[in-house]
Protein backbone atom coordinates (compact mmCIF):
# COMPACT_ATOMS: atom_id res chain seq x y z
CA UNK A 1 0.00 0.00 0.00
CA UNK A 2 3.03 2.23 0.37
CA UNK A 3 3.23 5.06 -2.09
CA UNK A 4 6.55 6.26 -3.47
CA UNK A 5 7.57 9.79 -2.44
CA UNK A 6 7.09 10.85 -6.08
CA UNK A 7 3.54 9.43 -6.25
CA UNK A 8 2.69 11.01 -2.90
CA UNK A 9 3.94 14.37 -4.10
CA UNK A 10 1.90 14.06 -7.29
CA UNK A 11 -1.26 13.23 -5.31
CA UNK A 12 -0.55 16.16 -2.99
CA UNK A 13 0.11 18.55 -5.85
CA UNK A 14 -3.19 17.55 -7.43
CA UNK A 15 -4.99 18.16 -4.13
CA UNK A 16 -3.34 21.51 -3.45
CA UNK A 17 -3.21 23.04 -6.89
CA UNK A 18 -6.12 21.67 -8.95
CA UNK A 19 -9.02 21.56 -6.47
CA UNK A 20 -11.09 24.57 -7.64
CA UNK A 21 -11.21 26.42 -4.29
CA UNK A 22 -7.50 25.75 -3.62
CA UNK A 23 -6.60 27.01 -7.08
CA UNK A 24 -8.88 30.08 -6.67
CA UNK A 25 -6.98 30.95 -3.49
CA UNK A 26 -3.64 30.39 -5.25
CA UNK A 27 -2.46 27.61 -2.89
CA UNK A 28 1.04 26.22 -3.47
CA UNK A 29 2.34 22.90 -2.19
CA UNK A 30 5.52 23.43 -0.14
CA UNK A 31 6.12 19.91 1.16
CA UNK A 32 4.45 16.60 1.85
CA UNK A 33 5.57 13.45 3.64
CA UNK A 34 3.58 10.68 5.34
CA UNK A 35 1.45 12.36 8.06
CA UNK A 36 2.63 15.90 7.28
CA UNK A 37 1.87 18.60 4.75
CA UNK A 38 2.67 22.25 4.20
CA UNK A 39 0.87 24.77 1.96
CA UNK A 40 1.41 28.46 1.18
CA UNK A 41 -1.24 30.98 0.20
CA UNK A 42 0.11 34.15 -1.46
CA UNK A 43 -1.27 37.51 -0.30
CA UNK A 44 -3.75 39.03 -2.72
CA UNK A 45 -5.76 42.24 -2.66
CA UNK A 46 -9.07 40.41 -3.15
CA UNK A 47 -8.45 38.13 -0.14
CA UNK A 48 -8.18 40.97 2.38
CA UNK A 49 -10.46 40.85 5.42
CA UNK A 50 -9.75 44.26 6.90
CA UNK A 51 -9.33 47.04 4.31
CA UNK A 52 -7.90 49.39 6.99
CA UNK A 53 -4.85 47.16 7.47
CA UNK A 54 -4.55 45.05 4.28
CA UNK A 55 -4.44 41.88 6.40
CA UNK A 56 -5.58 38.66 4.73
CA UNK A 57 -9.09 37.51 5.83
CA UNK A 58 -9.56 35.03 8.65
CA UNK A 59 -11.71 33.01 6.25
CA UNK A 60 -8.71 32.44 3.98
CA UNK A 61 -6.70 31.16 6.97
CA UNK A 62 -9.64 28.87 7.83
CA UNK A 63 -9.69 27.41 4.31
CA UNK A 64 -5.89 27.09 4.30
CA UNK A 65 -5.75 25.28 7.67
CA UNK A 66 -8.65 23.00 6.65
CA UNK A 67 -6.88 22.12 3.41
CA UNK A 68 -3.50 21.54 5.11
CA UNK A 69 -5.17 19.23 7.67
CA UNK A 70 -6.82 17.33 4.80
CA UNK A 71 -3.44 17.04 3.08
CA UNK A 72 -1.82 15.58 6.21
CA UNK A 73 -4.62 12.99 6.51
CA UNK A 74 -4.45 12.12 2.80
CA UNK A 75 -0.71 11.60 3.07
CA UNK A 76 -1.43 9.08 5.87
CA UNK A 77 -4.08 7.43 3.71
CA UNK A 78 -1.44 6.65 1.13
CA UNK A 79 0.29 4.51 3.79
CA UNK A 80 -2.68 3.06 5.64
CA UNK A 81 -5.11 2.14 2.92
CA UNK A 82 -8.12 4.36 3.32
CA UNK A 83 -9.65 6.08 0.38
CA UNK A 84 -11.45 9.18 1.47
CA UNK A 85 -11.97 11.38 4.46
CA UNK A 86 -14.52 13.88 5.71
CA UNK A 87 -13.91 16.62 8.27
CA UNK A 88 -15.85 16.10 11.51
CA UNK A 89 -14.78 19.24 13.26
CA UNK A 90 -12.19 21.96 13.06
CA UNK A 91 -11.23 24.36 15.82
CA UNK A 92 -9.14 27.42 15.06
CA UNK A 93 -7.55 29.85 17.51
CA UNK A 94 -6.46 33.16 16.06
CA UNK A 95 -3.42 34.44 17.99
CA UNK A 96 -2.74 37.61 16.03
CA UNK A 97 -3.45 39.15 12.62
CA UNK A 98 -1.08 38.29 9.79
CA UNK A 99 1.31 41.07 8.82
CA UNK A 100 -0.18 43.38 6.16
CA UNK A 101 0.35 42.06 2.63
CA UNK A 102 2.05 38.91 3.98
CA UNK A 103 1.84 35.41 2.45
CA UNK A 104 0.69 32.77 4.90
CA UNK A 105 2.01 29.22 5.33
CA UNK A 106 0.19 26.36 7.05
CA UNK A 107 1.86 23.20 8.37
CA UNK A 108 -0.28 20.24 9.43
CA UNK A 109 0.56 17.01 11.23
CA UNK A 110 -1.72 13.98 11.50
CA UNK A 111 -0.43 12.80 14.89
CA UNK A 112 -2.85 9.97 15.64
CA UNK A 113 -4.79 7.52 13.55
CA UNK A 114 -7.35 5.05 14.86
CA UNK A 115 -9.27 2.62 12.65
CA UNK A 116 -11.91 5.23 11.87
CA UNK A 117 -10.64 8.62 12.96
CA UNK A 118 -7.62 10.82 12.20
CA UNK A 119 -6.54 13.57 14.60
CA UNK A 120 -4.64 16.52 13.18
CA UNK A 121 -2.94 19.66 14.44
CA UNK A 122 -1.91 22.57 12.26
CA UNK A 123 -0.56 26.05 12.58
CA UNK A 124 -0.35 29.04 10.25
CA UNK A 125 2.36 31.71 10.26
CA UNK A 126 3.66 34.52 8.06
CA UNK A 127 7.41 34.74 8.65
CA UNK A 128 8.36 32.75 11.76
CA UNK A 129 6.93 29.24 12.39
CA UNK A 130 7.50 29.85 16.13
CA UNK A 131 5.22 32.92 16.06
CA UNK A 132 1.89 31.52 14.76
CA UNK A 133 -1.02 33.56 13.42
CA UNK A 134 -3.41 30.72 14.14
CA UNK A 135 -3.47 27.12 15.33
CA UNK A 136 -5.95 24.42 14.44
CA UNK A 137 -7.11 21.10 15.78
CA UNK A 138 -9.24 18.82 13.62
CA UNK A 139 -10.78 15.34 13.52
CA UNK A 140 -11.53 13.48 10.29
CA UNK A 141 -13.58 10.33 9.74
CA UNK A 142 -11.94 7.78 7.44
CA UNK A 143 -13.59 5.72 4.74
CA UNK A 144 -11.61 2.57 4.25
CA UNK A 145 -11.41 0.37 1.20
CA UNK A 146 -13.27 -2.92 1.77
CA UNK A 147 -10.89 -5.61 3.04
CA UNK A 148 -9.91 -8.16 0.40
CA UNK B 1 -26.65 54.47 10.04
CA UNK B 2 -29.59 52.07 9.96
CA UNK B 3 -28.96 48.35 10.55
CA UNK B 4 -29.36 47.69 6.80
CA UNK B 5 -26.81 50.41 5.97
CA UNK B 6 -24.36 48.98 8.51
CA UNK B 7 -24.74 45.53 6.95
CA UNK B 8 -24.29 46.90 3.42
CA UNK B 9 -21.22 48.84 4.56
CA UNK B 10 -19.67 45.68 6.02
CA UNK B 11 -20.37 43.60 2.88
CA UNK B 12 -19.03 46.35 0.60
CA UNK B 13 -15.79 47.06 2.36
CA UNK B 14 -14.44 43.54 2.95
CA UNK B 15 -12.74 42.32 -0.25
CA UNK B 16 -12.89 38.66 0.84
CA UNK B 17 -16.73 38.87 1.04
CA UNK B 18 -16.70 39.73 -2.67
CA UNK B 19 -14.20 36.92 -3.42
CA UNK B 20 -16.66 34.44 -1.87
CA UNK B 21 -19.66 36.11 -3.56
CA UNK B 22 -21.49 36.31 -0.25
CA UNK B 23 -24.67 38.38 0.24
CA UNK B 24 -26.87 39.07 3.25
CA UNK B 25 -30.31 40.49 3.94
CA UNK B 26 -32.06 41.75 7.02
CA UNK B 27 -35.70 41.00 7.83
CA UNK B 28 -36.28 43.11 10.94
CA UNK B 29 -33.38 42.18 13.20
CA UNK B 30 -32.93 38.74 11.62
CA UNK B 31 -30.16 38.41 9.08
CA UNK B 32 -29.83 35.65 6.52
CA UNK B 33 -26.53 35.29 4.68
CA UNK B 34 -26.48 33.67 1.25
CA UNK B 35 -23.58 32.19 -0.67
CA UNK B 36 -24.73 31.45 -4.24
CA UNK B 37 -23.02 28.44 -5.79
CA UNK B 38 -19.99 29.16 -7.94
CA UNK B 39 -17.49 26.65 -9.39
CA UNK B 40 -14.55 28.25 -7.54
CA UNK B 41 -16.10 27.19 -4.20
CA UNK B 42 -15.75 23.46 -4.95
CA UNK B 43 -13.41 21.42 -2.75
CA UNK B 44 -14.23 17.95 -4.07
CA UNK B 45 -14.77 17.60 -7.81
CA UNK B 46 -15.93 13.98 -7.82
CA UNK B 47 -18.85 14.35 -5.37
CA UNK B 48 -19.06 17.38 -6.12
CA UNK B 49 -18.97 19.19 -2.76
CA UNK B 50 -18.25 22.67 -1.46
CA UNK B 51 -14.83 23.14 0.18
CA UNK B 52 -15.09 22.64 3.95
CA UNK B 53 -12.96 25.73 4.46
CA UNK B 54 -15.40 27.76 2.34
CA UNK B 55 -18.32 26.65 4.52
CA UNK B 56 -16.32 27.53 7.65
CA UNK B 57 -15.23 30.88 6.25
CA UNK B 58 -18.80 31.69 5.12
CA UNK B 59 -20.13 31.01 8.64
CA UNK B 60 -17.31 33.09 10.17
CA UNK B 61 -18.15 36.01 7.86
CA UNK B 62 -21.85 35.53 8.74
CA UNK B 63 -20.97 35.94 12.43
CA UNK B 64 -18.91 39.08 11.65
CA UNK B 65 -21.71 40.50 9.47
CA UNK B 66 -24.27 39.93 12.23
CA UNK B 67 -21.94 41.61 14.74
CA UNK B 68 -21.53 44.59 12.40
CA UNK B 69 -25.31 45.02 12.65
CA UNK B 70 -25.74 44.62 16.40
CA UNK B 71 -22.47 46.21 17.52
CA UNK B 72 -21.71 49.21 15.27
CA UNK B 73 -18.01 49.89 14.82
CA UNK B 74 -15.84 51.76 12.38
CA UNK B 75 -13.51 48.76 12.36
CA UNK B 76 -13.97 45.08 11.60
CA UNK B 77 -14.42 42.93 14.74
CA UNK B 78 -11.72 40.26 15.18
CA UNK B 79 -12.09 36.51 15.44
CA UNK B 80 -10.58 34.98 18.61
CA UNK B 81 -11.56 31.35 18.07
CA UNK B 82 -14.04 29.28 16.10
CA UNK B 83 -15.17 25.66 16.27
CA UNK B 84 -16.74 24.26 13.12
CA UNK B 85 -18.83 21.08 13.13
CA UNK B 86 -19.43 19.45 9.77
CA UNK B 87 -22.76 17.64 9.68
CA UNK B 88 -23.36 16.88 5.99
CA UNK B 89 -21.44 17.37 2.75
CA UNK B 90 -22.08 20.80 1.24
CA UNK B 91 -23.68 20.17 -2.15
CA UNK B 92 -22.87 22.18 -5.28
CA UNK B 93 -25.72 24.61 -4.65
CA UNK B 94 -26.53 27.81 -2.75
CA UNK B 95 -25.82 27.73 0.98
CA UNK B 96 -27.51 29.90 3.64
CA UNK B 97 -26.53 30.81 7.18
CA UNK B 98 -27.94 32.57 10.20
CA UNK B 99 -26.04 33.81 13.22
CA UNK B 100 -27.30 33.91 16.80
CA UNK B 101 -25.42 36.37 19.02
CA UNK B 102 -25.59 34.52 22.36
CA UNK B 103 -23.82 37.13 24.42
CA UNK B 104 -22.25 40.53 23.94
CA UNK B 105 -19.89 41.56 26.71
CA UNK B 106 -17.79 44.68 27.00
CA UNK B 107 -14.98 43.20 24.91
CA UNK B 108 -16.08 39.81 23.65
CA UNK B 109 -19.07 38.38 21.82
CA UNK B 110 -20.13 34.73 21.66
CA UNK B 111 -21.87 33.81 18.39
CA UNK B 112 -23.41 30.58 17.09
CA UNK B 113 -24.00 30.09 13.35
CA UNK B 114 -25.86 27.40 11.45
CA UNK B 115 -25.64 26.78 7.69
CA UNK B 116 -28.10 24.86 5.55
CA UNK B 117 -29.00 24.24 1.89
CA UNK B 118 -32.30 22.58 0.97
CA UNK B 119 -33.96 22.76 4.36
CA UNK B 120 -33.09 24.47 7.61
CA UNK B 121 -33.94 21.29 9.48
CA UNK B 122 -30.96 19.55 7.90
CA UNK B 123 -28.01 21.81 8.69
CA UNK B 124 -24.83 21.30 6.68
CA UNK B 125 -22.53 22.75 9.34
CA UNK B 126 -22.47 24.76 12.55
CA UNK B 127 -19.99 27.21 14.02
CA UNK B 128 -19.44 28.55 17.52
CA UNK B 129 -17.02 31.41 18.00
CA UNK B 130 -15.70 34.21 20.16
CA UNK B 131 -15.01 37.62 18.67
CA UNK B 132 -13.10 40.61 20.03
CA UNK B 133 -15.23 43.71 19.62
CA UNK B 134 -13.62 46.79 18.11
CA UNK B 135 -14.42 50.20 19.58
CA UNK B 136 -17.05 52.40 17.95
Amino acid sequence: MNMSPEALRETARHMVETVPQASALGFRLLSVEPSKGSILTPWREDLVGDPDTGVIAGGVITALLDHACGLAVTSMGAQHGFLATATLDLRIDYMRPAAPRADVTAQAHCYKLTRNIAFVRAHAFDSDPEDPIATAQAAFVLKRAEAG
Amino acid sequence: MSPTQRLEAFLDRVPYVRFLGMRAELAGDEMTATLPFSPHLIGNVTLPALHGGVIGAFMEMTALAQLSVVQPSAKVHKTIDITIEYLRPGKAMTIYARADVRKIGRQIANVHVEAWQETRHKPVAALRGHFMLSGT
